[in-house]
C-alpha cells in the first residue's frame, strides 16, 4: 500500500472525528457560560439547573476533544515530517500560540470550574467558566489561522526554498481566516442549538407522556404544580427554556453560517478557483448553480468532468455566490486546469522528495464526487437544521411539544444534522484543496509562489506498515470510544437534571433555603464534586 | 542569531522539565490507582488529588511539542517521524488515560470501573515510559540521513539507552506521585507515601541517575557533572525530608533534583538536539534545526509574557485546592437513573 494514501486516510479520519467533539465543546461551552451568567444575574433556579445539566454533558464530551486533540498535534511531525519541515517556520507559530494562549486557559480554568462549585466565590466561579470557554474560542482562532495559511499562504517570503515568516500580523489577520473563523464558530453554535433542541424536546415529550404536563383546550400547556423535586415546575422551565434557546441559537447560527459561507465562497473563487469549480462539478464557465448533477456513466465508467450532466440548475445563482451579481461567468474546470498547468507545471518535479511519484503527471482536479457532494451535504444539513428549528419554534409557541412520538424521534435524530454539516464542510474544503497541501494563490493578497503538493508532504522515513499500524489502532480505539461517549451521553440525558445535580434527589429533606450555595448546605468537609 | 536558538533550546527544555514535574505526579498517581490502591475509596481519594489539575498539567506536553514545532521544526519532524511507533503508543496511552479519569466514576458496574482503572494505570505507565524513551533517544541519537529521516526500519529507535530513559521517567513519576500524595492526602495514602519513599526512593531515581551519567560521561565537560552532583544532593535531600515527614520539602527537593539533572543532561548534549548515529555531520543542532530569527523573536516575546501568566493562574488553582483529601471528604458516588 501507498504510505501517502494511508497517511491521508489517517489524517482525515482522526481530524473529522476530533471535529465531532470540537464544535459541541465550543458551542455548548458558550451556552453553559451564558446560562451560568443568567443564573448569576437573575438568581432563578432553572438557570442553575440548566447550567449543571448542560455542563455535565459538556464535560463528557470535552474530555474526548482533549484526548483526540493530542493526536492532531503529534501527527504533523509523525506522518507529515516533510510538511513540518517545509512550513514549520510559519505553521508552528499558531500551534504554539494556541497552546500558550488558549489550551492552558481552557484546561486550567475548566478544572477550577468543575471542582470550584461552593469553594469559590460565585463571581470567581463564573469567571472561571468564561476563561475556559474563551480559551476554546481562542483555540479555534489559532488552529484556523494555521489552516487558513494552508489555504491561502500569507506573511512569508521564500528563503532557500522554504517559506519564512516575515509578518505574523498578516498570518493572524489572513482574510481567509477572518471568514473561516465566524463560519466555524457559527457552525459550532448550530451544533449546540440542535443538541439543546433535540434533548429538551425529548424531556418535554416525556413529561407529557408521563402525565406531568397536560395541554388545555386552547393548546396552552398546563404544568403540574406538584411532582418530585427532579420533575417539578422548575424542571418544566428547564426544558422549555432549553428548547427555545436551542431553536433560536440554531436559527441565528444558520444565518451566521450562510453569510460567512457566502463571504468564503467569494474569497474561494479568487484564491482557489478550482475548488469552487469542483464543488460545482462545472466543466464549462457559467453562472448557474447546480442543485443536482449526475455523471453520465456510458463511457465505461471512466467518467471525467465532461460526463457530468446538470439535472437541475438555478441560473445565475453560482454567479451570485461568487460575485454578488447574476451574470458574471464563473470559470469551469476546463478553463482552469490549463491555467494551473501553465502556472505550476504538468508533472511533479524529478525530485527524490516525491519518492516514486517523482515525474508523474499532476491531476489538478480534486475528487469531484467528494467536493460536489460535500458542498451540498453541508448546505442541505445546515438548511434542514434551521428549518427544523423554525418549525420547532412554531410548534412549541404555546408552551410545550406535541405528544407525537415520531416527531420527538425526529427532533432527537435532528441533533446529528449540524454535525453532518460540519464534517461535510471540512471534508469539502480540505479535499477541495488537493493535490496541494499548501495551496498556491493567484489572488493578489496571498503569496502565489508558495505551495506544496500533498505528495511531497508525507514522512519519507516512515513505512506503510507503521502508518497502517497507527491507522488501525487509532481507528479501533476511536470507534470504541465513540460508542462509550454516546452511551454515556444517552444515560445522562435520560437521567434528566438530577444526572447533573445529584443534590436534587439526594437532599430531599434539605429545603435549600439560602439558594446561594447552589446546592444547599453541603458539609464543607465534603467535596462538591469528585470523580 | 546564536542567542535565539539557545534561548529557545532552554525554553523547550524548561517546558519538558515542567511537564515531567507536573504531569509526572499525575502519571505516578495514575499508576498507583492500581499499583497501590486496594479499594474504591482509596482510588477515589488519590484520583481526586489530581482531579482539578491534571488536564492543565498535560498542556505542558502540548506546549513542549508545539514549541518544538514552532522553534525547531527540523528537530520536531525528525524526532516525531523517527519515533513513529512509540509515539503512536504514547498517544493511545494518553487518550485512554484521559478518558478513564472522566469516565471511570460513570461506570455502572465494578467490572467496567475496573477496566477504566486498568486504562488509567496502564496508560500512565506506558505514557511515562514512552515519553522518557523519546527524550532519551533525543540525547543519544537516531540513524538519521542527511535529510533528517530515520533509516533502519520502524524499530531503529530501540536501544538500551532509550529503555533506560523510559524507566527513568516511570521511576521519577512514581516518586513524584508518592510525594504528591504525601502532600495532598491524609490517612492511608499519606502513610503509604511515607513508607514507600523512605524505602524505595533511591530505587525510583536510580534509572534517572544512570541516564544522566551515561549522557554526561560521553561528553568532556565539568559543569554537567556539577549539575548531576546537585541532582544527587537534592535527591538525598528528598530522601531525608521524606524520613523527617517534611512532605512539602520532599516534593520540592524531588523537583529540584529533576531540574538539576535535566539541566546537566541538556547542557551536556547542547548544541546537539538530536544526534545522528550514521554521521555526526547529519546531527541536528539548535542552530541548524531552528526557525528564522523573525519567528523565534516573536515567539520569544509571546513566551516571555505568557509563561509567567500561566504559572500565576496555575498557582492560583493549586492554592484553591490546597486542602488535604481524606476518605471522608469524598461524596458518595452517584448513580444516574432515568427520570
Amino acid at each position: 500500500m501507498d504510505p501517502l494514501d494511508i497517511a491521508r486516510w489517517q489524517f482525515g479520519i482522526t481530524t473529522v472525528y476530533h471535529f465531532m467533539m470540537v464544535p459541541l465543546t465550543i458551542g455548548l461551552g458558550l451556552v453553559v457560560a451564558t446560562l451560568q451568567t443568567m443564573w448569576h444575574r437573575t438568581g432563578q433556579e432553572h438557570y442553575l439547573r440548566m447550567t449543571k445539566f448542560w455542563g455535565k454533558l459538556f464535560l463528557i464530551n470535552f474530555i474526548m476533544g482533549v484526548a483526540t486533540g493530542l493526536v492532531q498535534e503529534f501527527q504533523f511531525g509523525m506522518a507529515w515530517s516533510e510538511y513540518s519541515r517545509f512550513v514549520g517556520d510559519v505553521f508552528g507559530a499558531p500551534l504554539a500560540l494556541e497552546a500558550l494562549m488558549a489550551f492552558f486557559l481552557e484546561s486550567v480554568f475548566l478544572g477550577l470550574w468543575i471542582f470550584g462549585w461552593q469553594r469559590l466565590p460565585k463571581r470567581v466561579h463564573l469567571a472561571s467558566i468564561w476563561c475556559a470557554v474563551i480559551g476554546t474560542v481562542f483555540s479555534a482562532y489559532f488552529i484556523l489561522a494555521a489552516n487558513a495559511w494552508m489555504q491561502h499562504p500569507v506573511g512569508v517570503e521564500m528563503v532557500d526554498g522554504r517559506p519564512v515568516m516575515n509578518d505574523i500580523w498578516a498570518v493572524l489577520t489572513n482574510n481567509t481566516l477572518l471568514v473561516h473563523f465566524p463560519h466555524t464558530l457559527a457552525g459550532a453554535l448550530s451544533v449546540a442549538g440542535g443538541f439543546l433542541l433535540g434533548i429538551a424536546w425529548f424531556h418535554l415529550w416525556k413529561r407529557r407522556r408521563d402525565g406531568i404536563d397536560a395541554v388545555a383546550a386552547d393548546g396552552t400547556v398546563l404544568v403540574a404544580t406538584t411532582g418530585s423535586k427532579g420533575r417539578d415546575e422548575t424542571d418544566y422551565r428547564v426544558w422549555y427554556s432549553s428548547l427555545r434557546w436551542g431553536a433560536w441559537i440554531a436559527l441565528v447560527a444558520f444565518l451566521g453560517t450562510a453569510f460567512s459561507g457566502h463571504a468564503q465562497a467569494q474569497l474561494m473563487i479568487q484564491q482557489q478557483p478550482l475548488k469552487m469549480a469542483a464543488a460545482e462539478a462545472a466543466c464549462h464557465d457559467g453562472t448557474a448553480f447546480s442543485v443536482l448533477s449526475v455523471a453520465d456513466l456510458r463511457s465505461d465508467g471512466a467518467t471525467d468532468c465532461d460526463d457530468v450532466v446538470g439535472v437541475f440548475e438555478v441560473p445565475g445563482l453560482l454567479s451570485f455566490l461568487a460575485h454578488n451579481d447574476f451574470t458574471t461567468d464563473v470559470p469551469g474546470v476546463n478553463t482552469l486546469i490549463p491555467q494551473y498547468q501553465a502556472d505550476y507545471g504538468t508533472h511533479l518535479p524529478d525530485d527524490p522528495m516525491y519518492g516514486e511519484r517523482a515525474g508523474q503527471e499532476i491531476d489538478y482536479l480534486p475528487v469531484m464526487e467528494v467536493t460536489y457532494w460535500g458542498f451540498r451535504i453541508m448546505i442541505t444539513f445546515g438548511g434542514l437544521a434551521a428549518l427544523a428549528a423554525a418549525i420547532a419554534l412554531w410548534l412549541t409557541r404555546k408552551g410545550t411539544v406535541p405528544a407525537s412520538k415520531p416527531l420527538m424521534r425526529l427532533a432527537v435524530a435532528g441533533i446529528l444534522a449540524p454535525f453532518g454539516a460540519n464534517a461535510a464542510g471540512w471534508i469539502f474544503t480540505e479535499m477541495g484543496r488537493q493535490p496541494f497541501v499548501v495551496a498556491p494563490n493567484p489572488d493578489p493578497t496571498g503569496i502565489d509562489q508558495v505551495w506544496m503538493y500533498t505528495a511531497a508532504a508525507v514522512s519519507p522515513g516512515v513505512s506503510a506498515a507503521e502508518l497502517l499500524f497507527s491507522l488501525i489502532l487509532l481507528t479501533t480505539i476511536y470507534a470504541v470510544l465513540l460508542v462509550v461517549e454516546v452511551v454515556l451521553l444517552t444515560r445522562y440525558v435520560k437521567g434528566g437534571v438530577p444526572a447533573g445535580m445529584p443534590e436534587l434527589t439526594q437532599d430531599e429533606h434539605d429545603d435549600d433555603a439560602d439558594g446561594a450555595g447552589g446546592g444547599g448546605t453541603v458539609d464543607s468537609d465534603v467535596l462538591a464534586f469528585a470523580y | 542569531m546564536e542567542f535565539l536558538p539557545t534561548f529557545w533550546f532552554i525554553l523547550v527544555a524548561v517546558l519538558w522539565v515542567g511537564y515531567l514535574i507536573l504531569d509526572g505526579f499525575d502519571l505516578g498517581v495514575g499508576m498507583l490507582m492500581r499499583g497501590w490502591a486496594r479499594n474504591e475509596s482509596q482510588r477515589r481519594v488519590i484520583l481526586n488529588t489530581i482531579g482539578p489539575v491534571w488536564d492543565g498539567n498535560e498542556v505542558w506536553l502540548v506546549t513542549a511539542a508545539g514549541a518544538m514545532f514552532a522553534a525547531f521544526p527540523l528537530w520536531y519532524a525528525a524526532l516525531f517521524a523517527g519515533l513513529y511507533i512509540p509515539l503512536t503508543i504514547t498517544l493511545l496511552a494518553l487518550i485512554l488515560r484521559a478518558v478513564s479519569i472522566e469516565y471511570r466514576g460513570k461506570a455502572l458496574t465494578a467490572r467496567t470501573r475496573d477496566r477504566w482503572d486498568r486504562c488509567m494505570a496502564g496508560g500512565s505507565a506506558v505514557a511515562a515510559f514512552s515519553i522518557g524513551l523519546m527524550l532519551a533517544v533525543s540525547t543519544t541519537g537516531l540513524p538519521l540521513n542527511a535529510n533528517g529521516d530515520r533509516m533502519g526500519g520502524p524499530f531503529a529507535w530501540l536501544s538500551w539507552e532509550g529503555v533506560l530513559g523510559g524507566l527513568a521517567v516511570v521511576g521519577f513519576s512514581l516518586a513524584m506521585g508518592w510525594a504528591y500524595l504525601g502532600l495532598k492526602t491524609d490517612g492511608a495514602p499519606r502513610e503509604a507515601a511515607h513508607r514507600h519513599l523512605t524505602r524505595w526512593l533511591p530505587l525510583y531515581l536510580l534509572p534517572m541517575g544512570a541516564w544522566g551519567v551515561v549522557v554526561v560521561s560521553r561528553q568532556n565537560s565539568l559543569i554537567p557533572w556539577v549539575l548531576l552532583a546537585l541532582a544527587l544532593a537534592s535527591a538525598l535531600g528528598a530522601l531525608m525530608a521524606a524520613g523527617l515527614r517534611r512532605e512539602g520539602w520532599t516534593f520540592i527537593a524531588l523537583g529540584a533534583s529533576l531540574l538539576a539533572g535535566a539541566a546537566g543532561i541538556f547542557l551536556a548534549v547542547f548544541p546537539v538536539v538530536l544526534p545522528s548515529t550514521i554521521d555526526p555531520a547529519f546531527s541536528l543542532t539548535a542552530m541548524n534545526s531552528s526557525s528564522s530569527e523573525y519567528t523565534l523573536t516573536f515567539m520569544a516575546w509571546v513566551a516571555v509574557i505568557m509563561v509567567p501568566i500561566i504559572l500565576a493562574y496555575s498557582a492560583f488553582v493549586y492554592w484553591v485546592f490546597r486542602q488535604r483529601l481524606h476518605e471522608t471528604h469524598i461524596p458518595e458516588s452517584h448513580v444516574v437513573t432515568p427520570v
